[in-house]
């Protein structure tokens, strides 16, 4: 007869994908100087009156880019294990569409 | 306390107070969400001014955004540097951070209070109530963080955070980084994309 593992059993699971390596320092060095880059772009965008009619999806995907730079090295998303990046990709996708939502409802954006 | 038995790990094989606290920041995206949406929301619509275009000031606003991008950098190689044992540079990396974040936090005074006397109060419109209740939070959490960077720092002179505590410090680090980067939103929705033309902001 097969035998279903205890409770116990399974709290002694070893945290065989818990314990990822994580970045060097000269990644996180690299990731310093790139999030800095991004940030100097995005101001330089704001002062250039020829990206005034682009200016929100450039500043939303910069700011994008080093949202997801962060998460992913200097949390660890990365490398973790994925249940952490199910953990909070599930309620940040839902706290998007919260804001999405809001912003047609209140008539800050509007189709066609 | 070695980390084998200081940890408590779950049936996935992680640690539940890393499972809790990635919970915790991912109810914050939805606390965070709410605000930004409620200042986008009211944004444009105040009656009277101050408003975005008359008080924000970029180019000081660009400096604490840096400073903050900065702290970040110190908490991960103050985290770094506790997984290896190396305790001078624990304490060198995590008090800088602490320090990036008191400056940080005297940026937003000194906005705050600046605000106050070109005349916009928690109360004096939409902007205003949006604005300071956004930002504020946000510093009440830079904050929380300093504090709890502080503490950690209390404890490495006591030399309560060798290797198998780098937990600890990995939870405040992933606390610190969830600020800066509700800070970079926070950054371009409120202070670059504004409803009101360039040439009135330079």
């Amino acid at each position: 007869m097969t035998m279903r593992p205890s409770t116990k059993e399974f709290s002694i699971v070893a945290p065989a994908t818990a314990e990822h390596a994580h970045p060097t320092t000269a990644t996180y060095l690299a990731i310093a100087v790139v999030l800095t880059v991004i940030t100097v772009v995005e101001v330089g965008v704001f002062y250039v009156p020829a990206f005034q009619a682009v200016l929100a999806p450039v500043l939303v995907t910069l700011s994008a880019a080093k949202f997801a730079l962060v998460v992913m090295f200097y949390m660890h998303l990365k490398t973790d294990h994925k249940l952490f990046t199910l953990i909070f990709t599930a309620p940040l996708l839902v706290a998007v569409a919260v804001v999405i939502a809001l912003l047609f409802l209140f008539g800050v954006l509007a189709l066609g | 306390m070695s980390h084998a038995a200081g940890a408590h790990y779950t049936s996935t094989g992680l640690d539940n107070r890393k499972v809790a606290f990635w919970t915790f920041i991912g109810s914050e995206c939805l606390l965070f969400g709410s605000l930004i949406a409620t200042y986008l929301v009211y944004e444009g619509r105040s009656v009277s001014g101050p408003t975005t275009h008359e008080i924000l000031n970029i180019p000081l606003t660009s400096i604490s955004t840096f400073d903050l991008l900065m702290s970040s950098l110190c908490m991960v190689l103050a985290l770094a540097a506790v997984q290896r044992g190396d305790r001078v540079w624990a304490r060198a990396w995590l008090g800088m951070t602490a320090l990036l974040g008191t400056v940080f936090l005297g940026f937003q005074a000194y906005e705050f209070n600046a605000f106050v006397d070109e005349g916009l109060g928690l109360t004096t419109n939409l902007f205003g109530s949006t604005f300071f209740t956004l930002t504020g939070f946000h510093g009440g959490h830079v904050a929380v963080g300093v504090i709890w960077l502080v503490t950690l720092l209390i404890r490495s002179f006591q030399g309560k955070l060798e290797p198998d505590r780098a937990l600890n410090v990995e939870i405040a680090g992933l606390y610190w980084h969830f600020v800066d980067v509700v800070w970079i939103v926070i950054f371009t929705v409120v202070y670059l994309i504004q409803t009101t033309p360039i040439e009135a902001a330079i």
